[in-house]
């Protein structure tokens, strides 16, 4: 069975040179994941095989094959990050979170010099301490 | 009524620079948002004719306009930050509202196009060449050269890839440029074309830079007839490091898994599709129209030393007073980075150790911090400049676990491609592991009556775990094949070099009766 919402998606994309990734994206940002079921409709689509499309989805981690119900908080907690004390807001950000909130681990948002940072969405917060991140876990 | 300039760089919106902009305006004032100065200490950072306030919150917005605030920095212009240093990438920085092209024509514009134009193919080549500027990605490649052989080859389409893919913790001028002066860099990529002859362009953006993703987009839009014939377009990167390697790039844009391929062939003879392609990071095309602007190559080229010319945007980034972006000429030494312009750390604390080059760049000690800012240099003390980020680090850090952390890094992001990195990546956690618990016991199943012929009483101790992770680390070297693999050995080697005592106390005897 296929769905139309990912065929005008596929549709949208399958005339530019390497559509598949720019289909993925566009199909996790409106699903929340790349289903098996998504693999095999953009397979057919593309003349890929499914195996093909699932070692693309399987590779990056922007995509996952089960939507996250929980709202996500990214945490960057690469090297300039980590010296300026990220590691140490762990704990307590992680007792904000519990099991409402996920906590996803980051390597560099590019705020380098004003850490430690996180990104809700597309909105980013730096220049964090333990309050202010348990904050932002809180309202996400 | 005041014209007041606040950054709409990612990060001074992190730190408030929206709300800011807009207590400013609701206040009946004129708002600028231009791009950022690059002193990140102060963001957001407010201008007033000419005059700065940071690092600005809302609660300061009645004292910065009746001249009360205790924020002011003075002239933005004369602070030795920005003062100290050669700009020619980060020319417009802080100046120009980034995504307004009367702005970019006002300063100088596609005045570098337009003589490339006139001036032709192989003399564009030789002005890049002659200008000496080399790669900023990382490897440090002469840019003319690459463009010489792209040029040179034959095919009904050539590409210029833009490499911005930049996943380097501590690296962030490559997101300043797409953000603060995309026009520039879509200039220095349609140069690129005129060189090669190459009429289609894709920037390869991380999926971390939403930002940079849409300036770039409404540049793109605004420009497309001055750029005409040449086409460009943006492309999302989709989580993977590696895909900043650029053959992995390709596979990424082509809609493969990011796996990086062997070379050769070269990309420039066959890359994107198989056809000949420039893969350039962003800071080497950016610096293009100066180059070609008149005279811009000379003035390039008399700056730097060696074989390094030219200036380098330095991202001063961790535990430092002054973090931002410092471009300056090749030959500043390290100790002047961090102490000096950086101002130390920002705790306060001692500086540990720095690491230069991000994730794959070496950890250096402070007993090396006359080591200058020049790719030779930096490859005769086993490190990199990289793309010149700088991690500084106070008395706190604990080496051992930044390289674990090097290891485990390495573990997430590798392709997968060759054995010594994906395998080997993980057993070097394993192994920095066990010399932090200070050696090996045996384990369930060697203990086992069944296996006969392992000595029962015996595990494996601090000094021959350590010559396991330093065989280990050779093997990384010089059997992978690209750096992902092949340089994550530095920062480990390094911190267990200089900190072996964060390893485990007994480490720098071993390490001394190894040698
Ligand atoms: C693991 C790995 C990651 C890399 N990441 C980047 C990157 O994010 N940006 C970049 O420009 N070059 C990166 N490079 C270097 C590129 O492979 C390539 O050398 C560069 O894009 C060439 O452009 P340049 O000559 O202008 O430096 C990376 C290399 C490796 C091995
Ligand atoms: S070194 Fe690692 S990242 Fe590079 S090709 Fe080999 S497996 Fe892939
Ligand atoms: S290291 Fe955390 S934002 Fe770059």
């Amino acid at each position: 069975m296929s769905n139309s919402v990912l065929a005008a998606i596929i549709a949208e994309h399958a005339g530019r040179e390497g559509p598949l990734l720019p289909i993925l994206h566009d199909v996790q940002a409106e699903f929340g994941c790349v289903s098996p079921e998504a693999e095999a409709q953009i397979a057919a689509a593309l003349n890929l095989s499914r195996a093909e499309v699932h070692g693309v989805v399987s590779f990056y981690h922007d995509y996952t094959p089960t939507a996250e119900g929980r709202p996500v908080v990214q945490v960057c907690r690469a090297e300039a990050c980590k010296a300026r004390g990220v590691e140490s807001l762990m704990p307590s950000a992680m007792a904000a979170a519990g099991d409402r909130v996920k906590l996803h681990t980051v390597y560099c948002l590019g705020l380098c010099a004003t850490g430690p940072n996180a990104r809700v969405g597309d909105r980013l917060h730096s220049r964090l301490d333990a309050p202010a991140l348990a904050k932002i876990i809180e309202n996400a | 009524m005041m014209l007041i300039k606040i950054s709409d760089d990612a990060l001074a919106r992190a730190l408030g620079a929206d709300e800011l902009a807009e207590a400013f305006a609701a206040k009946g004032h004129e708002v600028h948002r231009t791009s950022s100065w690059g002193m990140q200490w102060l963001e957001p950072l407010v201008e007033i004719d000419g005059k700065g306030f940071g690092p600005a919150t809302l609660g300061d917005v009645d004292a910065i306009l009746n001249g009360s605030s205790d924020k002011a920095i003075g002239v933005i212009e004369q602070h030795p930050f920005i003062a100290g240093q050669t700009r020619f990438t980060f020319a417009r920085a802080g100046k120009t509202r980034p995504t307004s092209l009367a702005d970019y024509h006002a300063t100088g514009g596609w005045q570098g196009l337009m003589r490339a134009r006139q001036i032709g193919p192989e003399q564009i080549i030789a002005e890049v060449l002659e200008s000496g500027l080399r790669g900023r990605g990382g490897a440090g490649f002469p840019t003319g050269i690459k463009w010489k052989t792209v040029a040179g080859a034959v095919a009904d389409q050539k590409y210029i890839v833009c490499n911005a893919d930049e996943g380097d913790s501590a690296t962030f001028a490559d997101r300043m440029v797409m953000e603060g002066d995309p026009f520039q860099l879509i200039e220095g990529m349609a140069i690129a074309g005129e060189a090669v002859g190459a009429t289609r362009g894709y920037i390869y953006v991380r999926s971390e830079y939403p930002d940079a993703i849409r300036k770039l987009n409404e540049a793109l839009v605004q420009c497309a007839d001055i750029i005409a014939p040449f086409v460009c377009e943006v492309r999302m990167g989709a989580g993977a490091y590696v895909c900043g390697e650029e053959t992995s790039l390709l596979n990424s844009l082509e809609g493969k898994r990011g796996e990086v391929r062997a070379k050769p062939p070269l990309p420039a003879l066959e890359g994107l599709f198989g056809k000949p392609t420039v893969v350039n990071n962003v800071l080497s095309l950016a610096a293009v129209p100066h180059i070609l602007a008149e005279g811009g190559s000379a003035a390039y080229a008399q700056q730097g030393m060696g074989r390094s010319k030219g200036t380098m945007p330095i991202q001063l980034a961790g535990n430092i007073k002054h973090g931002g972006l410092y471009e300056v000429a090749f030959g500043v030494t390290l100790g002047e980075l961090v102490n000096v312009i950086g101002g130390g750390t920002a705790s306060g604390r001692p500086v540990k150790a720095v690491q230069v080059g991000g994730p794959l760049g070496a950890y250096l000690h402070p007993d090396q911090f006359d080591i200058v800012f020049d790719y030779e240099a930096y490859t005769a003390a086993d490190a990199l400049i990289g793309h010149g980020g700088i991690t500084v680090f106070d008395d706190t850090a604990d080496m051992g676990s930044m390289a674990r952390f090097a290891m485990e890094f390495c573990a997430a992001e590798s392709c997968g491609k060759c054995t010594p990195c994906r395998i080997g990546s993980t057993r070097g956690v394993e192994l920095i592991d066990r010399i932090r618990a200070g050696g090996r016991k045996r384990d369930v199943i060697e203990l086992a009556p069944q296996m006969q012929n392992t000595v029962k009483d015996q595990g494996r101790s601090v000094a021959e775990e350590v010559a396991l992770l330093t065989d280990l680390c050779e093997t990384m070297k010089f059997g992978s094949l690209c750096a992902l693999g092949g340089f994550t050995p530095y920062p480990v080697m390094s911190a267990l070099k200089h900190w072996p005592e964060d390893f485990a106390p007994e480490a720098r005897a071993v390490l001394e009766a190894a040698e």
